[in-house]
């Protein structure tokens, strides 16, 4: 019984990995969110290259400054920049919008502008890690670039300055007796700002504050969950001796 | 205090319904791993009111505010990402523990004569539970939430000559909109879990009545001592009181463990999707139920016609239902029935599992044609049944329960 139940799973698992093939390689994001100075400054880099366009609508600026030992005026000299629809400077505890509505966004850019609150829960660091990095060259979109990750994205590659600009590889291919060309890496034609090791770290940061972002309880989530379960094994094991205790006698 | 029970008792029966529950209750003494999940159900099911309560202080069942408010729950509310996490991960508890208890009382024959009532109004609690969980997910307002429970009802539309006009009904509106969060809402909040509540106290009253079954399948009320105590019974409190919080601590420990570090469950439990606000215009890739749906949503996907498919889907637990006098025979517990009834059974666990993983799984042929092979599967668990119950091979059961 137990191999022909085995021996289905594994036909079936073999299903996927064949159908999973020949898609876009994403690593794994080498961050940490418990590493606050990390966290810190991927928050600048929100606030300087992201802010632009998206918002962070469901987050409060002074969250960040308590979860990452900030003051009030650290918070205002690095992270504050905008104004209300009033002209007036935006409070601390106010909400991560952006400068630009979002109908104006829609506007310029021909489609909405994702809220980036929750975008690591939905899409995963690893792939915003991998997108943030795949930008590449392409004359026929609108912006002069496409992405690997996310072919045909309307947004434009506004790292560019940092990452420098990569170029297409492309393999030519013949399958079932058509030709084929396909993108198989990226090859950087001209310099950013930052070498590439640089623009890795940078993007890490930003990735790291955007799954923060994402959950900014997750650090004490997780520290109170192992409290939560050293209580749960003392009360099985006092559980455990009562339930002896009172059933000694039945036999 | 003796005096004020006393001051009670003559106006309230209230020993008399502690004895005739608890203290006076007798259970069989040879329970096993099994039968945790009765009282497990019956904890979960408090876990859930009383952190619904909680949620419901704080969420907005507005279609322009709920997305919003999920997410002022998680982050301004003080302790709200608890509450949440409770709440959610307690809805897939829920259900591993229902179904572990509806596995035990297939395998121990708990449907049969006497008990046909207790599976019935089980089966309801199952059925409401289904509703309560589909109606609970379209509140987080997510892409998963919205397009999930547009699916779901657009089965109803296959329904012949009633059908659109039954779908226009259900949502209130020609599409999921505010209408439709906001009944959603109140059946969900109000009218499901008083139903809920109501019918396990119907489960265990029936109970209660007629006694527990246990492993062996004997009925303990057959061998009294003098005082009219079953030999083989032990009151329920103590002793399964004490028991059930072993059980209960073992449960919780997975319970928090899931909850302080897994609360997305991998995407299983808060699906990736429904971290983006639901959008009318825009239709995720990959819709599919939560796993708890999926062994039904697959045996929808299996049948190629539509009406023929939910018709499939609907017998796949109405049959359930049927269990009591579909299973004919008269031995009880799988440890003396035939080879052919625990092969039956395990075919039939197996490709319940094995749906609910296709279910989650992009359409392919070989996912479709694995579909139906495991659909046919699991109807023929009740056909098999149906034939073979009748004049089983079974084992001698003994008089008394087995240690």
């Amino acid at each position: 019984m137990k191999n022909i139940i085995l021996t289905i799973t594994l036909s079936l698992f073999s299903v996927t990995a064949f159908a999973a093939g020949g898609a876009v390689h994403i690593d794994s994001a080498p961050i940490d969110t418990s590493d606050m100075e990390s966290v810190k400054r991927g928050a600048k880099h929100f606030v300087d290259y992201c802010m632009g366009c998206h918002q962070a609508e469901y987050m409060r600026y002074n969250r960040i400054a308590r979860d990452t030992g900030m003051t009030e005026a650290e918070l205002r000299e690095n992270l504050i920049f905008t104004t209300n629809k009033k002209g007036e400077p935006i409070k601390v505890g106010d909400l991560m919008k952006s400068a630009m509505t979002p109908e104006y966004a829609e506007l310029a850019f021909g489609t909405e502008v994702p809220d980036l609150t929750l975008s690591a829960r939905a899409r995963g660091a690893d792939w915003l890690y991998a997108y943030l990095r795949k930008f590449y060259i392409d004359p026929y979109r609108p912006t002069g670039m496409n992405n690997l990750v996310f072919p045909d994205v309307a947004m434009p590659h506004v790292l560019q300055s940092l990452q420098g600009t990569l170029e297409p590889i492309y393999k030519t291919e013949m399958r079932q007796g058509v030709e084929v060309e396909y993108v198989v890496g990226l090859e950087l034609i001209k310099a950013g700002s930052m070498t590439t090791e640089e623009y890795n770290a940078f993007v890490a940061d930003l990735v790291n504050f955007m799954v923060y972002l994402a959950e900014p309880i997750q650090n004490e989530r997780k520290s109170l969950g192992i409290k939560v379960l050293i209580f749960l094994v003392v009360f099985f094991v006092l559980a455990y001796m009562l339930k002896k205790e009172y059933w000694k006698d039945v036999h | 205090m003796g005096k004020i029970i006393g001051w009670i008792d003559d106006r309230f029966p209230l020993m008399k319904m502690w004895n005739e529950h608890l203290a006076e209750y007798y259970a069989p003494k040879n329970f096993n791993f099994w039968y945790y999940f009765g009282s497990l159900a019956l904890l979960v099911l408090v876990i859930q009111i009383v952190s619904g309560i909680f949620l419901a202080m704080h969420y907005k069942p507005d279609a322009e505010l709920a997305f919003a408010s999920v997410e002022y729950i998680m982050r301004d509310v003080p302790y709200g990402w608890l509450i949440r996490y409770i709440h959610s991960t307690g809805a897939t508890a829920f259900f591993v523990v229902v179904y572990l208890h509806m596995l035990r009382g297939l395998m121990y024959g708990s449907y049969k004569k006497p008990r046909e009532l207790i599976w019935l109004f089980g089966m309801f609690i199952y059925l409401c539970l289904m509703a309560e969980a589909f109606m609970g997910y379209l509140l987080p307002w997510g892409q998963m939430s919205y397009w999930g429970a547009q699916v779901i009802i657009s089965l109803f539309g296959a329904i012949p000559v009633i059908g659109d006009d039954l779908t226009l009904w259900i949502r209130g509106d020609f599409v999921i909109s505010d209408a439709t969060l906001n009944r959603f809402y109140s059946l969900h909040i109000v009218a499901l879990p008083l139903v809920l509540i109501f019918l396990v106290i119907a489960h265990i009253l029936a109970l209660h009545e007629v006694g527990s079954n246990n492993p062996d399948g004997v009925e303990i009320k057959k061998n009294k001592d003098a005082n009219g105590i079953p030999l083989d019974g032990i009151p329920f409190h103590p002793y399964y009181t004490v028991k059930d919080i072993v059980g209960v601590a073992v449960f919780l420990f997975f319970f928090a463990t899931v909850m302080f570090y897994f609360p997305d469950g991998g995407g299983y439990l808060l699906e990736h999707a429904n971290f983006v606000a639901s959008d009318p215009l825009k239709t995720p890739e990959h819709i599919v139920p939560v796993w708890y749906f999926t062994p039904f949503y697959a045996i929808l996907r299996a049948v190629p016609d539509k009406l023929l498919g939910v018709g499939a889907m609907g017998a796949a637990i109405i049959l359930l239902f049927f269990m009591p006098w579909i299973d004919r025979c008269k031995v009880k517990s799988i440890r003396y029935r035939s080879i052919i009834y625990k092969i039956n059974l395990g075919v039939f666990i197996v490709s319940f599992v094995v749906l609910g993983w296709l279910a989650m799984q992009h359409v392919t042929t070989t996912i479709t044609l694995l579909s139906q092979l495991f659909s046919i599967l699991y109807f023929g668990f009740f056909i098999v049944l149906y034939i073979t119950s009748k004049n089983e091979q079974t084992k001698p059961v003994p008089d008394r329960v087995t240690e």
